[in-house]
């Protein structure tokens, strides 16, 4: 990777020096027929940083695993922090398309990113896998046959637990989400799930991003009364958030529910404010499955640190890619035939195996987990084999 | 070394560069002719600051936001399906954001200062907020521009901004008319009151000139020049988000004018390749780069008064053995 | 909204405006005394909160923290002034808004080599860790109260320092005419080092004491410094008196704003900020 870093420095500047002289700088390796170039482009700095750098192991564990190449071909690799930022989105993600080449993107966390990247993989016609970004839209309206997703919608888990909400007999719910799209999009999730099992939402409330002075908004929650409380946060937030509802004496009175990423890698630093919390996700801690100790023991061995829902993601990325290489054996990276042998593969993932809808986003079971210590463990499968609806997917 | 010398100088310097940035393309990669695109958009970005910063004397930390709203405009007026007509987004992006510099310029040019400095960013972080809060613009995660914009007239197409090289020239273009442009206006006697401004606005009074209508007028360029950055950026990258208006890019483009030397028109092109050239090489070093880049400002900032296009001249005098008085 | 709520939106508001001016206080100082705009002040904020952080991980106890934070974080400011800021007092405010922006960009990322990218949390000091009941489902946590009460003091304390002691005096004095001071033999450097150590200690006290309410995390010090700001637009800069009104005006704007007109809660600020400055472009409280 360093050496990747260097070269790339190096074509950067003689590309701005050339500009100064307008002089003739020749670059672009020649490359065997047999590797496959693979652009990750994930947050190495920033809020996201340690997910990134958790689908980076997730992806590379899966290439050890295969003899450290995937279907016989070589992987190079080729790395670009795209800093959550997304004004530098489409220019990062053609630093990967257009400089070094690359045959499949493998990108982002943030969701804003990720639609910057998303661009470039269409009107480049490149090969993208997604290994986090849940935004909606991109198995959505902005479906393409060569974008694909191993993670979730942001629908996914807010439906699951707005199904379960009801099914758990509450009647009445308020939402509170920053005002942001991946908010929006757990919060009606969450609303579909619930009205659908008879539940009625009071009001959604929102704050604006990232924002987190939650006080008038629990006022606002506790003359309200509702009979359960979701809310979609993650973060710095998510840890203030369950704090002030606990030291509100919420917590008491009105269930909390919410998308996984409430609990995830913010436990710790909640204290004892998040025990006990009931969050909805498609990855679990105490999974009883065999694919899913093996893939952790191998993990935790490997990065000396237990893996989370992010490293699962990139480690299925790398799965789906190996999918689509099968498909082209010996030939050259004929796309056509890598996307039909991917939207038909069965990804075998350590939070259960999943296939893809027409979308190209996981059908997959959504977890029902309550945080004991540090850990989110599975109760039960809040929706088996949950499918985001994909509305206004055209393909 | 005479003064007409030296602008002779500068001249065959300028037309060099030009020519260098005709020529980039036949010998660039794709990629590189982008991230020059790229650069010359900032580089018009800049100019349209200097206007302020360096002619006008008005600090203003909230540029991005007239940026930012013409992106948006182009995004918003482009159809799902087709591409919108050139020639009525790139007049519409500019004029929105000319509107907005005016409307906001009334408020903020009522305050000097600290406090224009101040409030100028307080209502670029307002506008943030209306793209990144409300549907209006695709909200948070950001709008695309699915077909760039249709240059054709009557049916006769005169250019294609699919293209790539087109648009690259088409960049450049506009990159000349602007620079024409604010060099044609700070030689009008207009411009030269603005320089008035910034030297001494009470003397500017007192001889009997409405400063805050020059003023207002100079935010209002300003922020349709900026307007026309980025309505190039958004047809560049097919791709708006509310972060093209956040108060860094604000900061960024201030450091390009900086870098290359405050009421300096090239000068404010020099510091947008100056600025993205050090970002790209700080960011393949580490990716602490940001560490490299607020040591670069910082050192700028106490040990280079003028920025770089100030440099030769430094080092003339150097030379020369004349007395420095930075 | 019945009145019960309507009450304790209200506190909610001062509570939340007394924890801005906490803020807010130490950047009209430095701007209204100094002349000095310092973009840098968010992340002062932002190092006091880590300090907490990494100061309550070594003691166990925050209260103990902030007694060595306090200190630590003046010895800083006076270091700073010392290095940086001294050589910008005859420097316009251009060049002020490039270095202290250069050095936010120092600041996080030395943050995230020493500290790393990750949320942490402070825990509350367990004689403050009580809830008093206020409705039949809402409590309100003894240390938001404490924190108020804190805010009330230093306000009261800020006032007395600038208008009762000698350094006040002396202060704005120098805010004045700096040369006429210097002239009466008052160390004018030492002056502002000291006003300027204040400001990045008063910023450092209110991320100590908002650590275990706010969390600890990346980027922290970036929408307090543009709040702060707006505060201070709105006081009237180097008004102590001004940045009290202005933060409880923003923290009433900004809990009402959230409830009554949730689709525009962020534009809300900005609104009153606007509305200020057609009334009084240089704040409500302008000096002289």
């Amino acid at each position: 990777m360093n050496k990747q870093k260097g070269r790339n420095t190096l074509r950067t500047m003689a590309g701005i020096v050339g500009l100064a002289f307008g002089v003739l700088v020749p670059f672009g390796a020649v490359q065997a027929a047999e590797k496959i170039k693979v652009g990750l482009m994930l947050p190495y700095t920033g809020t996201f940083a340690a997910l990134g750098t958790a689908i980076t192991n997730g992806f590379k564990q899966y290439v050890a695993e295969q003899g450290g190449n995937l279907a016989g071909r070589e992987v190079e690799y080729f790395v670009v922090d795209d800093e959550s930022d997304p004004a530098k989105a489409t220019e990062n993600a053609n630093k990967l398309v257009k400089r070094d080449q690359v045959d499949v993107l493998v990108g982002t966390v943030h969701s804003g990113v990720a639609l910057g990247m998303a661009k470039v993989a269409r009107d480049n016609k490149t090969l993208m896998i997604i290994p986090n970004a849940g935004a909606d839209d991109l198995t959505g309206p902005l479906c393409a046959p060569n974008v694909f997703r191993t993670s979730f919608t942001n629908w996914q888990p807010g439906f699951a637990m707005g199904k379960v909400a009801a099914e758990r007999g509450h009647k009445t719910a308020v939402t509170l989400t920053w005002k942001y799209a991946a908010g929006e999009e757990a919060v009606n999730g969450f609303t579909g799930g619930f009205e659908a099992g008879g539940g009625k939402v009071l009001k959604q409330l929102t704050l604006p991003f990232p924002g987190v002075e939650f006080q008038a908004l629990l006022t606002e929650i506790a003359s309200l009364k509702p009979e359960a409380v979701y809310v979609f946060f993650a973060g710095g937030g998510a840890v203030k958030f369950v704090k002030d509802y606990d030291a509100a004496g919420l917590k008491a009175s009105i269930p909390l529910y919410s998308s996984g990423f409430l609990t995830d890698g913010t436990l710790a630093a909640m204290g004892g404010s998040g025990e006990g919390l009931l969050t909805a996700l498609h990855y679990a801690d105490g999974l009883d499955n065999a694919k899913d100790k093996s893939f952790r023991d191998s993990y935790s061995t490997t990065y000396k640190m237990q893996p989370d829902v992010y490293a699962v993601q990139g480690y299925d990325a790398a799965q789906l890619l190996k999918a689509g290489l099968d498909a082209v054996k010996d030939g050259k990276l004929e796309q056509g035939a890598m996307i039909k042998a991917m939207a038909a593969a069965t990804v075998d993932s350590p939070r259960g195996a999943f296939t893809l809808s027409k979308a190209h986003n996981p059908v997959q079971d959504i977890y029902l987990r309550k945080a004991e210590g540090q850990e989110n463990k599975v109760v039960s499968i809040a929706a088996p084999k949950l499918a985001d609806p994909a509305r206004g997917c055209r393909m | 070394m005479n003064p007409q010398n030296s602008s002779r100088i500068a001249l065959v310097l300028k037309l060099v560069v030009l020519a260098g940035l005709i020529a980039f393309p036949a010998f660039g990669s794709s990629f590189y002719t982008e991230m020059v695109a790229k650069i010359l958009i900032l580089g018009i970005f800049a100019m349209s600051l200097d206007l302020l910063v360096g002619f006008t004397g008005l600090v203003s930390l909230g540029h991005a936001a007239y940026f930012g709203i013409a992106a948006y405009t182009v995004a918003l007026l482009t159809p799902k399906y087709d591409p919108a007509d050139l020639w009525l987004a790139l007049p519409a992006s500019v004029l929105a954001a000319a509107a907005a510099a005016f409307v906001i310029g009334l408020f903020v040019l009522r305050t000097k200062g600290i406090y224009f400095i101040m409030v100028t960013l307080a209502f670029a972080q307002m506008v943030y907020f209306i793209f990144h809060d409300t549907a209006l613009g695709g909200g948070s995660d950001g709008i695309y521009v699915n077909f760039k914009p249709d240059a054709s007239i009557a049916g006769w197409v005169p250019f294609d901004l699919n293209e790539p090289i087109q648009l690259y020239y088409f960049v450049v273009v506009a990159l000349v008319a602007v620079f024409v442009f604010l060099t044609l206006v700070l030689r009008s006697p207009f411009g030269r009151v603005l320089v008035g401004i910034r030297s001494n606005e009470h003397r500017m009074q007192s001889l009997g000139y409405a400063t805050f209508h020059y003023k207002l007028a100079a935010f209002t360029l300003a922020g349709g020049l900026a307007g026309v950055a980025g309505f190039l950026y958004a047809v560049l990258f097919g791709f708006v988000t509310p972060e093209y208006l956040s108060w860094h890019q604000s900061g960024n483009v201030l450091m390009m004018v900086i870098l290359g030397g405050m009421g300096n028109l090239a000068g404010a092109v020099i510091g947008a390749f100056a600025f993205i050239g050090l970002q790209e090489m700080f960011s393949d070093w580490t990716k602490h780069w940001q560490l490299l880049m607020g040591g670069v400002i910082v050192a700028a900032v106490l040990f280079m008064p003028g920025g770089l296009s100030a440099l030769p001249r430094r080092i003339m005098k150097k030379v020369n053995g004349e007395r420095e008085n930075g | 909204m019945d009145f019960t709520t309507f009450l304790i939106q209200i506190l909610n508001a001062m509570q939340y405006g007394l924890l801005l001016f906490l803020v807010a206080s130490g950047l009209t100082l430095v701007f209204g005394i100094m002349g000095i705009i310092n973009l840098a002040h968010g992340s002062f904020y932002m190092i006091g909160a880590y300090l907490a952080f990494a100061l309550t991980s070594m003691t166990g106890n925050l209260m103990l923290s902030i007694a060595l934070g306090i200190p630590l974080a003046f010895a800083f400011g006076a270091l700073l002034e010392w290095l940086l800021f001294s050589h910008l007092y005859k420097r316009d405010h251009l060049e002020q808004v490039l270095l202290t922006y250069g050095l936010i960009l120092i600041f996080e990322e030395l943050r995230s080599l020493t500290m790393g990218d990750d949320v942490h949390g402070v825990d509350i000091p367990a004689m403050f860790s009580a809830s008093i009941p206020l409705s039949d489902t809402l409590s309100y946590p003894v240390y938001r109260l404490l924190i108020s009460v804190v805010c009330l003091a230093l306000a009261a304390g800020l006032w007395w320092l600038m208008q009762r002691t000698r350094l006040g005096m002396m202060i704005r004095a120098g805010s004045h005419d700096r040369d006429m001071v210097q002239a009466l033999g008052i160390d004018i450097n030492m002056l502002y080092r000291t006003v300027f150590a204040l400001g990045v200690a008063l910023a450092a006290l209110a991320g100590m004491l908002a650590a275990p309410i706010s969390s600890v995390y990346p980027g922290m010090g970036g929408s307090v410094l543009i709040i702060s700001f707006v505060i201070v637009v709105i006081g009237g800069i180097g008004s102590v008196w001004g940045a009290l009104v202005a933060a409880l005006l923003i923290g009433f704007a900004d809990t009402f704003g959230k409830v009554l007109v949730p689709e525009f809660a962020g534009l809300a600020v900005y609104l009153v900020m606007a509305l200020v400055l057609l009334w009084r472009p240089e704040g409500i409280f302008r000096k002289g």
